[in-house]
């Protein structure tokens, strides 16, 4: 029997506004080649200078990643040709990134798993080639040159390919909690490779590695994965060696090919970048990015569970969106009953944010009007039927709910005299369905109900309809 | 007294004085380049209308009974690796023979805001890499004192420009002797800064932490005008210092009693020539005469600086040269069928003989497995050699010592031989890695050719080194302008 | 240390030049005697010593997050020695 570990490098474009050695937008979608300037260009004389906030993001990261964080670091060049690395070197950092010996906890089908991560660096991104086969050509784009990177790298703690979805899951999660990315994967905001082997189970030495790139999917990481532990199992089965190789996930033939082999590894030269001086990071910096962080996913979930008995589903719905788990925190925190909010939140509010394509940022009903609406529906001042059919204008206009209520006359009756006279109506102007009751066709008494309703206009209590029915058809019967 | 002859100071007084216009005094310089640059060739490009217009620029200011700055109107050269927007920045290479910039390198601009009047582009070694200009891709650079001899590099068009009257402030870089060199060797002032104390956004690097703009002039006090001028913090070069602790309103002519002179046993041993030993010692009783006190020191680890430098240069170089590639600006090489041989024939073409040289060497001394037993102990060695300075620096104030071991050799005397061309920079190398300023000045002439007095100074003490190379100056008055050989017209 | 012709090819590859076996004997010859002339180092004992890689130490020079103007379109594309409409062209790339 064999057993796999797999060892995971991901690249997060960070979120800042600029690149990360220049002014130049980072925006999505400019025209080609637009947002370059001779410092993203690598024209000759330019020279980097840091971004804040970029470092600021690693160090978020790496925090939340329970890593620890250098006090002191630099920046280095990583030497290699290529035609979308503008200066022919990369501006990374090599031995002392900003992050390292951390850890990712998260849960495979019930059971915790914890992963190694072994550091956290800052580096800045290529361009981007597209490729004509037909006209033999490759065409660059530099705007994502210099867009801030982080690569975070875990030690091979992986063991199968779940897992590393549910790694790759969880670090997603984290990573736009703490809005430093917004990894996405299919845009190229987040790249994943592999480094995976395989071993005899029990054998503490690790096997040889191979590297696999180009993943360009959640689903892609757990194919390639998979295709990769059955083709070295096999291998190693039928008396075969695993070479040290470089290989590629070839999504439309759903298998690995080789990229490079060992011999061919890069010499990238590492040395300091003399452009850019000394990184401290204090402990007044460190703490004040830590304040910044909120609290992580898994940490909120149990507290949910633990401290306001939501349901364990339900928890993971509301977590799942930061801004909605912030609101429904902030309802909470008005004393509305956490289980009535979470229920409202995650079926009805998200009907209607779905129904509007809003976000939750931007509805009008803020946290205090919700918690109105909700002592409304509890107190049994309006009818949840009432409440639904409201929503929706309450999500566009902000208005209080109690003074819409009142002002649109909705709150329900629940004055005896006021439903009697409505009873009494509907049992005059309904004889047959008063003759079929007193036949004892049960049913009646709820189409008599919905008489009433009508003749109200819905404002009737339901139950109190229903028991002066009751009270008015027996008593005829005496 | 012909325009072309005056000194910034007498060209800010004479047109105050309205004695010329600023347009003449840019007219008369572009017709010395225009007289003598077929023999000394010096510059790469001449920017006549961009110059015309900017000391038109400046009459106008005047007419308007504007203040003058000092540089106001001031006709100056440019060394070819700063780049200028709209104007051709070659570095004297194939690579970028076509390169016209879309910005302009920090010190350009602060000349320009000053008012000074570019005159053009000079001519260097490709990409500061060599000490004759011989490395030009374009062509070599004439010594107006003998036509048949280097002017020094890697700044020697600059260099040539202000000994010759074409210009009267140039701008050189200096890696490990760049400006000095050239300087001493044409018989000029040329500082070279402290480490930071002058932007290097948009100079193309040769090797980053060595690098610095710093001027050429004739006289001492052009060139702390000049300085003063190129200083101060830039927020786009990370190493740009801020607030800088050099005092810029103390009088050149304190005069320099008292001084602490250290003399360098080491800058005095074999392989300088005789009579380069011999100029200097005269300076030096000269500095004795002025109330200096000269004692003699030790710099122990001197030999060791051109080792150490020939590391870390190319080591540096060889990565800041990968960005040419034939990719997006610059040479790109004909008949290249993939992306691989696209920038290895754009490269194999576009770089000449010694920059080759000098990427490979870099190359090697970072490649894996030897990093450690050439970069990493280079800038071990670099720390020892600081330490040498900052001990020396305890016990004086400046230390002076021969610019360079010879006076300007014969051209095409050392092209064969690398190691003998490294050598010619062999008093300088040491102030670049300690990151300290320095300065070279005219002491004399041996045969006819000049000879450069260097003086060292601790991080930030231009003034001090400004003050006692003025002091000196002052008291020797060699001329300023050379009597040329070789059938120049001296017009 | 003799640098051997492969060697310097090696050498050459990795900082993509490429050389003529004239050259690679030249450089193999030059680049030995430079070499040999760096081995003077290794009679300095650098064991406590530590590098420096800056001259002047200088740290924590960040700037603010802010954007600021790029290049126009126009002005990159005409540094460029090919396009193919706003990208800038090269031989086609084989590696993904």
């Amino acid at each position: 029997m064999y057993e796999t570990a797999i060892g995971m490098e991901v690249h997060l474009e960070l979120c800042t506004r600029s690149k990360v050695f220049c002014g130049c937008s980072t925006n999505y979608g400019g025209a080609p080649n637009s947002q370059a300037c001779p410092v993203c260009l690598g024209l000759p004389g330019s020279l980097p200078v840091l971004n804040k906030r970029a470092v600021e993001f690693a160090i978020k990261a790496s925090l939340a990643l329970n890593c620890e964080v250098a006090p002191e670091t630099k920046f280095d060049r990583k030497n290699y040709f290529y035609p979308d690395l503008v200066k022919g070197y990369q501006i990374s950092q090599y031995d002392k990134p900003i992050g390292r010996n951390g850890y990712i906890e998260f849960e495979v089908e019930g059971v915790t798993r914890r992963v190694g991560i072994r550091r956290v660096h800052l580096e800045e991104d290529t361009g981007k080639s597209f490729h004509d086969v037909a006209a033999e050509r490759t065409y660059l784009d530099f705007n994502r040159s210099g867009v801030p990177l982080i690569e975070i790298v875990t030690e091979p703690d992986i063991r199968s390919s779940a897992e590393a979805k549910s790694y790759l899951e969880a670090l997603r999660e984290i990573m736009e909690y703490i809005e430093v990315s917004d990894c996405r994967i299919e845009e190229g905001s987040m790249r994943c490779e592999a480094n995976i082997s395989i071993r005899p189970t029990g054998s503490s030495d690790y096997g040889i590695l191979n590297e696999i790139k180009n993943i360009g999917s959640l689903r892609g990481v757990q194919r390639a994965l998979e295709y990769e532990i059955k083709r070295q199992t096999e291998l190693v089965s039928s008396g075969g060696i695993v070479l040290r190789q470089t290989r590629r996930w070839n999504e439309s033939e759903l298998k690995t090919e080789v990229m490079r082999t060992k011999e061919e590894a890069h010499d990238y030269r590492y040395f300091p970048e003399p452009d850019l001086v000394q990184l401290v990071i204090d402990n007044s910096w460190l703490n004040k990015c830590r304040s910044e962080i909120p609290e992580l996913p898994r940490a909120r979930r149990e507290r949910y569970v633990r401290e306001l008995g939501i349901t364990p589903y339900d928890a993971e719905e509301l977590v799942a969106d930061r801004a909605l788990a912030q609101y429904f925190e902030g309802v909470a925190r008005l004393g509305t009953e956490p289980k009535l909010a979470a229920n409202w939140l995650l079926s009805d509010l998200r009907r209607e944010l779905n129904q509007a394509s809003l976000a939750i940022e931007q509805v009008k009903l803020r946290e205090a009007g919700f918690s109105e609406l909700m002592v409304l529906v509890s107190s049994g001042a309006i009818g949840s039927k009432t409440a639904k059919d409201i929503l929706g204008e309450l999500v566009h206009s902000g208005v209080s709910p109690a003074a819409y209520v009142k002002e649109k006359g909705l709150a329900q009756l629940s004055d005896t005299s006021e439903i009697e006279k409505f009873v009494e109506q509907a049992i005059a102007d309904s004889p047959k369905i008063v003759a079929d009751y007193r036949v004892g066709k049960e049913r009646a008494l709820t189409a008599l109900v919905g008489v009433v309703m009508k003749l109200s206009r819905g404002k009737a209590k339901p139950e109190l309809v229903n028991d002066l029915l009751t009270q008015k058809l027996n008593k005829g019967r005496l | 007294m012909k325009i072309y002859e005056l000194n910034a100071s007498e060209i800010h007084k004479g047109l105050r004085h309205k004695d010329f216009s600023a347009r003449e005094v840019a007219q008369a310089h572009l017709y010395r380049i225009e007289q003598t640059d077929k023999d000394l060739k010096a510059f790469v490009t001449v920017t006549t209308e961009q110059a015309l217009r900017a000391a038109d620029a400046v009459d106008a200011k005047m007419s308007r009974g504007e203040e003058l700055h000092p540089l106001s109107g001031i006709p100056v050269a440019v060394k070819d690796n700063m780049c200028t927007t709209g104007v051709k920045t070659t570095c004297s290479s194939k690579m970028l023979e076509s390169f016209v910039p879309p910005y302009t390198a920090t010190v350009v601009n602060k000349l320009e805001q000053a008012g000074a009047v570019v005159l053009g582009k000079t001519n260097l070694d490709e990409f500061a890499m060599g000490s004759s200009t011989e490395n030009s891709a374009f062509f070599t650079t004439r010594n107006p004192y003998d036509l048949e001899r280097v002017p020094g590099g890697s700044s020697g068009g600059s260099a040539v420009a202000v000994a010759a009257g074409q210009a009267v402030i140039a701008l050189g870089s200096d890696t490990g002797g760049s400006i000095r060199q050239p300087a001493a060797f044409c018989g000029i002032v040329g500082v070279k800064p402290t480490y930071s104390l002058v932007s290097r956004y948009g100079l193309v690097a040769f090797a980053s932490s060595l690098d610095q703009v710093g001027p050429f002039a004739r006289t001492v006090s052009d060139a702390a005008w000049a300085l003063e001028a190129l200083a101060g913090h830039d927020p786009l070069d990370s190493t740009s210092v801020p607030n800088a602790p050099v005092d810029w309103s103390q009088p050149l002519d304190k005069g320099i009693r008292g001084l602490k002179v250290g003399v360098p046993r080491e800058y005095f041993a074999d392989g300088m020539e005789p009579a380069v030993v011999k100029s200097v010692r005269e300076a030096i009783k000269v500095f004795e005469c002025l109330g200096a006190e000269i004692s003699e020191i030790s710099l122990p680890h001197t030999s060791y600086a051109l080792p150490t430098y020939y590391i870390i240069a190319p080591a540096e170089a060889s990565s800041n040269l990968a960005r040419f590639d034939g990719v997006r600006y610059g040479f790109r090489a004909e008949g290249a069928t993939n992306q691989e041989e696209l920038i290895s024939l754009s490269r194999s073409q576009g770089f000449g003989p010694e920059v080759k040289r000098r990427i490979m060497l870099g190359t090697y001394a970072l490649s894996n497995g030897y990093y450690d037993a050439y970069y990493g102990k280079a800038q071990k060695v670099r720390s020892l050699i600081k330490q040498d300075f900052d001990n020396a620096f305890s016990q004086v104030d400046i230390i002076l010592s021969p610019t360079s071991p010879t006076t300007a050799f014969k051209v095409g005397a050392r092209v064969n031989d690398p190691l003998s061309m490294y050598m010619a920079d062999l008093c300088t190398f040491a102030v670049n890695l300690a990151g300290i300023p320095a300065l070279s000045l005219n002491c004399g002439f041996v045969e006819g050719l000049p000879v450069g007095l260097q003086l060292m100074g601790k991080a930030f003490s231009e003034m001090m080194l400004l003050q006692a190379a003025f002091a000196y100056e002052q008291t020797v008055k060699l001329p300023q302008l050379p009597v040329f050989k070789g059938g120049l017209p001296n017009v | 240390m003799r640098l051997t012709p492969e060697q310097v090819q090696k050498v050459a590859e990795l900082a993509r030049l490429q050389l003529s076996l004239d050259e690679r004997e030249r450089y193999a010859e030059q680049l030995s005697a430079v070499l040999g002339y760096f081995n003077m180092l290794n009679s300095l004992d650098t064991v406590n010593v530590s590098p420096t890689s800056h001259a002047l130490m200088l740290k924590n020079v960040l700037r603010e997050d802010q954007v600021r103007p790029s290049l126009s379109q126009q002005q990159v594309m005409s540094l460029a020695p090919e396009l193919s409409g706003e990208l800038v062209a090269i031989p086609r790339t084989f590696e993904g």
